[in-house]
């Protein structure tokens, strides 16, 4: 059986997708990775569909689960080098992949999880502010 | 009615025995019809090519133009409808050039008093006919390819996608948006964002005449495929009428960013990406 490598770059997990994804390989997958997050404690996930020509409902539900299990796990999806001709056709079959955050390249990919990740800790920062602010 | 093999071989000796009259009669007919448009001598080389390759067709005992034995008289004539389609003239006149033969003949078997020479006229007239109505398909077919030439150019021309600022690229679109041309406008937007790797896209629809619902769709169909990539797609040069069609059809756009101008989509890319403007007093000169 065909099984798609995670990569790990600093508090990233790289995965490429480069084969025709089949249930068993969708499901090993989101093991592989569940378990990696877990691991490594990464808190983003870049999928890498730049091979991919068909992206039809079975492979959209399958990115769906893999954001969804990230979020549960606390790491930001993002899905990166859609090419044009498949996002005709995901707009044409009117799968618009709600829930995935999307990226033209794996650098701006990156980028985006850093941005996400810097508002998070913005976040807490102004509610640790507020808090201080209360008690003091 | 079709010619038989003898009708036809009775032709191609008429036409070799009287070759110098006919071309020249027929090149004269041609001439008048077409006002002075060709000149004499090309008319006449065309007459005399056509004559060679219908004396050629009726020794080989051609019975219907479609046959076997009519290949090359066909691409003669085929070359002949095209030049002239290209050439701006009318299927009347383009016709013409090949009925004028049909008088022609009728004067040369006038003369000649036989018995079968009525019969004939009319089997060699049928073909006449045949070779009439073939120029006038391949004169449909030139005109239909030039058409369908010039409305790929129009295509290719009124598309362009250009880069406005670093990691910002604009569809200024200029006419009627119909299905064909949203679609090659999607498809090349999207390929400009994955080789220019912008995340921002500005469409600008100030030379869209009218915006239907099916515009909409369309726009709307880009605009989420874009999202789809990564990349984020703002709608500007929405015309004061044009805004009151879109409202009073009740199309939505949703959350996707409108402006009036494409200088005010410059200016909102331009925050979101967090590149600062600043106006700079001018320098006076002293």
């Amino acid at each position: 059986m065909e099984r798609v490598p995670i990569l790990k770059i600093g508090d990233i997990l790289l995965v490429s997708i480069q084969v025709d994804m089949s249930d068993q390989t969708a499901m090993q997958l989101q093991e592989d990775l569940a378990e990696r997050i877990v691991a490594t404690g990464c808190h983003g996930v870049i999928i890498d569909i730049t091979a991919l020509d068909i992206v039809d409902s079975f492979v959209g539900r399958m990115l769906s689960t893999i954001a969804s299990i990230s979020k549960v796990l606390d790491a930001e999806t993002v899905v990166v080098g859609m090419r044009p001709a498949v996002a005709i056709t995901l707009v044409e079959l009117g799968l618009s992949l709600s829930g995935i955050r999307t990226a033209l390249n794996v650098e701006r990919g990156m980028e985006l999880i850093a941005a996400a990740r810097a508002d998070e800790w913005d976040e807490a920062d102004g509610d640790e502010d507020a808090e201080t602010t209360a008690t003091a | 009615m079709a010619l038989s093999a003898e009708q036809s071989g009775r032709l191609a000796r008429l036409l070799t025995e009287q070759a110098d009259r006919l071309t020249e009669r027929w090149t004269e007919l041609v001439t008048a019809s077409l006002r002075g448009r060709l000149s004499r001598a090309e008319l006449a080389g065309q007459a005399r090519e056509l004559h060679r390759s219908i004396i050629d067709a009726g020794e080989n005992g051609l019975t219907e133009l479609a046959d076997e034995h009519g290949g090359e008289l066909r691409a003669v004539l085929a070359e002949l409808s095209a030049g002239r389609a290209r050439q701006g003239f009318s299927a009347t006149e383009t016709a013409i050039s090949v009925y004028a033969l049909k008088d022609a003949l009728l004067e040369l078997m006038e003369e000649s008093q036989g018995t079968e020479t009525l019969r004939d006229f009319v089997a060699f007239s049928a073909l006449i006919d045949q070779m009439g109505l073939f120029t006038f398909e391949s004169y449909v077919r030139t005109r239909e390819s030039l058409i369908a030439d010039q409305a790929e150019q129009l295509l290719e021309l009124s598309t362009p996608v250009v880069k406005l600022w670093e990691g910002v690229v604009a569809v200024p679109l200029v006419g009627t948006l119909d299905s064909a041309r949203a679609q090659v406008v999607m498809e090349r937007l999207l390929q400009a964002l994955v080789d220019t790797g912008s995340p921002y896209a500005i469409i600008d629809i100030t030379g869209v005449p009218a915006v239907d619902t099916q515009v909409a769709q369309h726009i709307l169909k880009t605009v989420v495929a874009a999202r789809l990539m990564g990349a984020e797609c703002i709608i500007s040069g929405i015309r004061p009428q044009i805004a009151q069609t879109i409202v009073a059809l009740g199309i939505e756009f949703g959350d996707i960013a409108t402006k009036a101008s494409l200088a005010d989509a410059l200016r909102h890319v331009l925050r979101l990406s967090g590149v600062e403007t600043a106006v700079r007093r001018p320098r006076r000169e002293s």
